[in-house]
């Protein structure tokens, strides 16, 4: 009964920077600017993920665990110190915040698959995968929300200040942050439920709702990918990471298959590129994101951000020296950032991407 | 004339050399150990003809439009299957479903075939298709045919010469079996009559092309007779539905 | 004395006080139902049909064709057509043929499904003055693609990609062949195809001459009976499609009556005029999957690679087939359903062999996903698509294109009269007597079919815009969309479809 699911929705706001420098900044920017925004949420929902916030573990997988269930710590744990050497194990820091009567218990590892787990020609990321899937879909009241080197997730249940004071967002210091706060419409208030949404080193807030759903669920599927989450999120998730991990596109080309030109326009270019275009557009015609929606995309290089074809939702993007800033509202922005050289909003469906320098 | 080495190629790899050579102009090809591959010869359109040494694959010849092909051992099945024009010569014997559909051109066995041998040849005043089975035949020879000629010889000796169902469903065309045919093994639609005059002339002239391209003796094929069999009706199946 | 104990179907009447005696409906009807009695029109209503020609062609409305309220007694059980069909085979043995798609009250599903609509959190799309893109291309599709950067810094293709067959709308004409149809009715399909940016299919019947202009827009049909096959033919079109079975007929040949085969037929399929043209229930090359990689390759070879589509009707076992298909190397699938068209059939087979389309499709794109096999092979579901909504539903449950026959023929005058295969169609369509295919003028008529698709095409464009998305692949398999109305909780499994209401 693959189909007899009841798919989440919700509205939202976002907001992200990079420093292509590789400067660390406080989280409390971050907090700043997507507090400005608080009324695109409706205080159900509210995250945040920041890239070089753990230089002295960056070799180490960042394992974040929220347990539903306490009982259920010493199960989890077991599955990974089967298949992991676990550097340092430590709950959350958090703060009581008066808002957050209730929260799970908030977990940390520090791991690394063990080699003798690696057999045959296994990467090493699709292991942490399997691992990931298999605690999220099997282990009830279990759920790995971060699982990337050198960065994390934290969201939760609330506005985006109090998850932020509730998880000390402010003694963070990164060099990518994304932020993101929810308006959801039907979830009973899950943490998990909260963006960003994360898989191994990539992070993904999204606005909006993907109206093609189903035809990308069902696609993913198709390569092994268990949809657990059914959040629109979790899809625009996987499928970067199918088209860019498995698939080797680029990050440009990714975004014209989850985006594609119009036929209008492929048709109008030259013979090599419409060939290329057109093809790219036949064989991820089930990728294609279609509907509202814009997308921050965190990596470990970099950040991506893409709105859908027709600009059913909005995008805005800045420039202050090395520091490229977008979110939901040019206000967000202005918030942290008050005199940027440039502004501007990026066309439907033409990615925003910023490398990190090396 | 060109050799090509057929050994341990994939049959698409032969068949793009096969293609290139004919492309370049050649008119004479001989293919050398061959064992297997399909397709031979599959909708080629030139006068060029074509040695086959070794067993071939299925599909020789389908949808062949004018070479000749020369096959110099046995052959499989599914041979000239829906052939338009040009000729397979087959020295030994071959498999089963030989010329399904063919429209045009000769197909000249030696040896035995085996099931369902002519079956649904077609044929008009512009073109239609010969096939002479020099041995015997099997079940359904000749099975829902529209047109052409299909002659069976018997020279092996061995056996019956042809097996049930001769020329079931036949509307059109014309069958010819060297000796006797037994009425019990021909199918319902089939009418069994002695040839005149015209018929052993078109008889005659079908196998003086096959003994020239066989080494055979013509007199020696036609000392014995002949019987000749068309469809009694051109509509075998009229009354067979409530309107 | 009776003629028959099978009393005529309808009661054609003529109101002799409108009647002006113009003698316009003996003219029309192919059926021979009227003949002129000295100074009146006569009526035999035991050859009428209710193909209406009569009736649009009389100036002063005075014809009505009735259903005939005495034919047989109201029965739940022994329905008309047991009853008809008995009193039929009683008076000569023979099996009852039809046309058409089965009629049977059998359930409908696309009339138990319903599409979903936007409201508030995600936004309709108006899809008058926004961009909206129907356009489908048929044919095998990489998993993955290469994509480099050239030297002028534009993006191309590493590896060449396979070859596609573009349609404009995501609809295609279904195979009915020269024989079955008149010459000009082939003809209104290949302009519609040509105006449309689709494609029309030759059926089993090889492609009269007339046709070969249109061949950009033209799928040629090799099937068991393996007319008017030839290099030539095989290369004429934009694929070849192997024919193995039809919906109307699973598992049973063709056999096209003499009456339907006239010279020009005749030398199309080249066989003698007035034969009944015999197409095999199996094709003879093939008795198991490997024969259908046999074929598939045999005619790729003979066209430089073409795609290739094969056809089937739907049966029980029809995911399990279809993936075999998929396997052998097809490039397309098309199922055709239960309630798919025919030119002649018999009604025992017609009514009671294979399963609807809608499941079928269900069952088909389910195996592949499963499989991972889906982008091999695109799927083209036929067999009842009777408006845009079926379309939409269709290619909800995962088609990539839908083929339509009868509602193309309906365009050209068709009234469903089931009666195709006597030769007699009074509107051009389903004969080749002379008198009758010169009605069916295919400049007019295409227009009428061009409009029908136009028409399908907005609306499609209607429905995709209340879904919120503007490109028809994001429709495709997205069964998220769809829920079904008073169906069992199996039915909804197999379809994959949610109940209304959750």
């Amino acid at each position: 009964m693959n189909h007899n699911y009841q798919k989440d929705i919700s509205g939202c706001g976002l907001t992200g920077l990079i420093s292509r420098k590789r400067r660390r900044v406080s989280g409390s920017h971050i907090v700043k600017s997507l507090c400005l925004m608080t009324d695109r949420g409706n205080g159900l929902g509210a995250g945040y993920a920041a890239y070089g916030i753990y230089p002295e573990f960056k070799d180490f997988y960042a394992f974040h665990i929220m347990y539903d269930e306490p009982s259920v710590r010493r199960t989890v744990e077991d599955v990974l110190k089967a298949s992991y050497h676990i550097e340092k194990i430590e709950e959350i820091p958090t703060s009581p915040v008066k808002t957050i009567p209730i929260s799970p218990l908030l977990v940390r590892y520090f791991v690394e698959p063990l080699k003798e787990k690696l057999v045959g020609d296994v990467e090493e990321s699709d292991f942490v995968v399997s691992t990931v899937m298999r605690v999220n879909s099997e282990i009830e009241g279990a759920y790995i929300f971060s699982s990337g080197k050198n960065m994390g997730a934290f969201k939760g249940v609330g506005n985006p200040s109090d998850i932020a004071e509730f998880f000390r967002i402010g003694e963070y210091e990164g060099y990518i942050w994304t932020a993101h706060t929810r308006f959801p419409t039907n979830t009973p208030g899950w943490w998990g439920g909260a963006h960003p949404f994360t898989l191994l080193d990539w992070s993904i807030v999204h606005n909006g709702e993907i109206s093609s759903y189903g035809i990308n669920k069902r696609y993913l599927e198709m390569y092994g990918y268990k949809l657990t989450l059914l959040t629109d999120t979790e899809v625009a998730a996987y499928l970067l990471v199918l088209l860019i991990r498995r698939h080797g596109l680029s990050i440009p080309v990714a975004c014209s298959a989850l985006a594609s030109p119009f036929w209008k326009n492929i048709d109008r270019m030259d013979e090599g590129e419409r060939e290329a275009l057109t093809a790219l557009r036949l064989t991820y015609g089930s990728a294609l994101l279609n509907g509202p929606f814009s997308i921050l995309f965190g990596h470990s290089r970099g950040l991506v951000g893409i709105n859908d074809r027709i600009k059913l939702r909005p995008l805005v993007a800045a420039i202050k020296d090395d520091v490229t800033y977008m979110a939901s509202e040019e206000s967000a922005i202005r918030a942290i950032c008050p005199s940027p050289e440039k502004v501007w909003a990026p066309r439907a469906g033409d990615p925003v991407i910023v490398d990190l320098e090396d | 004339m060109v050799k090509i080495d057929a050994k341990g190629t994939y049959y698409r790899d032969l068949n793009k050399k096969v293609r290139e050579a004919v492309e370049k102009g050649e008119k004479e090809i001989v293919l050398e150990n061959v064992n297997g591959q399909y397709y031979i010869g599959d909708g080629l359109r030139a006068k060029v003809s074509i040695t086959v040494e070794g067993v071939p694959g299925n599909d020789l010849a389908a949808f062949m439009d004018g070479p000749t092909i020369r096959i110099k051992s046995n052959a499989q099945d599914n041979i000239s299957n829906t052939m338009n024009s040009g000729k397979v010569i087959i020295e030994g014997h071959a498999g089963d479903v030989l010329g399904y559909g063919m429209r045009g051109g000769k197909l000249h066995i030696r040896g035995n075939v085996g099931y369902r041998v002519g079956i649904h040849m077609k044929g008009d005043k512009r073109q239609g298709p010969t096939i002479i089975v020099g041995g015997n035949a099997g079940d359904f020879f000749g099975e829902y045919m529209a047109g052409g000629l299909l002659i069976l010889l018997g020279l092996e000796g061995d056996g019956p010469i042809v097996g049930d169902y001769l020329g079931t469903g036949m509307h059109g065309g014309t069958i010819f079996v060297r000796g006797e045919v037994d009425g019990n093994m021909c199918g319902a639609e089939v009418g069994v009559m002695e040839p005149d005059e015209d018929d052993m002339k078109v008889l005659k002239d079908a196998l003086a092309d096959y003994c020239a391209d066989l080494g055979l003796k013509l007199e020696d094929v036609m000392a014995k007779g002949f019987k000749k069999l068309v469809p009694v009706s051109a509509r075998p199946y009229g009354n067979l539905y409530a309107y | 004395m009776f003629r028959s104990l099978a009393p005529p179907e309808y009661l054609a009447t003529i109101d002799r006080v409108k009647c002006i005696r113009c003698k316009r409906c003996i003219q029309n009807c192919g059926w021979g139902v009227y003949s002129w009695g000295g100074d009146k029109v006569l009526i035999d209503t035991f050859k009428c049909v209710k193909c209406l020609r009569c009736y649009h062609y009389c100036p002063e409305e005075a014809i009505e064709i009735k259903d005939n309220p005495t034919r047989f007694k109201q029965n739940a059980y022994w329905g008309y057509n047991n009853i008809r069909n008995i009193k039929k085979q009683a008076e000569t043995g023979g099996i009852p043929l039809t046309g058409m798609g089965s009629d049977l009250p059998y359930t409908i599903l696309f009339d138990n499904l319903l599409i979903d609509a936007c409201q508030v959190t995600n936004p309709s799309i108006d899809p008058l003055r926004e961009p909206m893109e129907l356009r489908t291309y048929l044919g095998k599709k990489p998993s993955s693609v290469k994509i480099e950067k050239g030297k002028d810094g534009k993006l191309k293709l590493a590896e060449p990609a396979p070859p596609q067959i573009k349609l404009e709308v995501p609809i295609i004409f279904s195979p009915m062949s020269y024989g079955s149809i008149s010459l000009n009715a082939q003809k209104v399909l290949a302009t519609a195809a040509r105006e449309c940016g689709i494609v029309m299919n030759t059926g089993e019947g090889g492609l009269h001459e007339d046709l070969v202009p249109y061949r950009k827009n033209i799928i040629v049909q090799v099937a068991s009976g393996r007319f008017g096959v030839n290099p030539d033919y095989l290369n004429a079109g934009v694929a070849v499609e192997i024919k193995i079975g039809q919906g109307a007929k699973p598992g049973i040949g063709g056999h096209l009556p003499g009456e339907k085969i006239p010279l020009e037929v005749a030398k199309t399929r080249m066989i003698p005029v007035g034969t009944d043209a015999l197409s095999p229930a199996p094709q003879h090359d093939i008795y198991s999957i490997e024969d259908l990689r046999q074929l598939i390759y045999a005619i790729k070879e003979a066209t430089n690679y073409k795609p290739v589509s094969v056809k089937i009707a739907a049966v029980h076992n029809v995911a399990a087939i279809a993936s075999g298909i998929v396997r052998a190397g097809a490039d397309i699938v098309y199922l055709d359903g239960f309630r798919g068209g025919t030119g002649a059939a018999p009604s025992i087979i017609r009514d009671h062999l294979g399963i609807p389309i809608e499941h079928a499709l269900a069952a088909v794109d389910d195996r592949l996903r499963q499989e991972g096999i889906r982008n091999e092979a695109s799927i083209i579901a036929a067999g009842g698509i009777r408006s845009s909504a079926d379309v939409a539903k269709a290619i909800a449950l995962g088609a990539d294109a839908v083929g339509i026959g009868t509602a193309a023929l309906i365009t050209m005058g068709c009234t469903t009269c089931g009666k195709c295969y006597t030769g007699n169609c009074s509107w051009g369509i389903t004969t080749q007597r002379p008198e009758l295919t010169a009605r069916l003028d295919p400049e007019v008529y295409a227009e009428r079919l061009i409009n029908l698709i136009h028409a399908w095409t907005h609306e499609l464009k209607e429905i995709l815009g209340a879904l919120g998305i503007n490109s028809i692949e994001s429709l495709r398999g997205n069964r998220e969309r769809l829920r079904g109305v008073g169906l069992d909780s199996f039915t909804l499994d197999i379809l994959g479809v949610k109940p209304a209401g959750r």
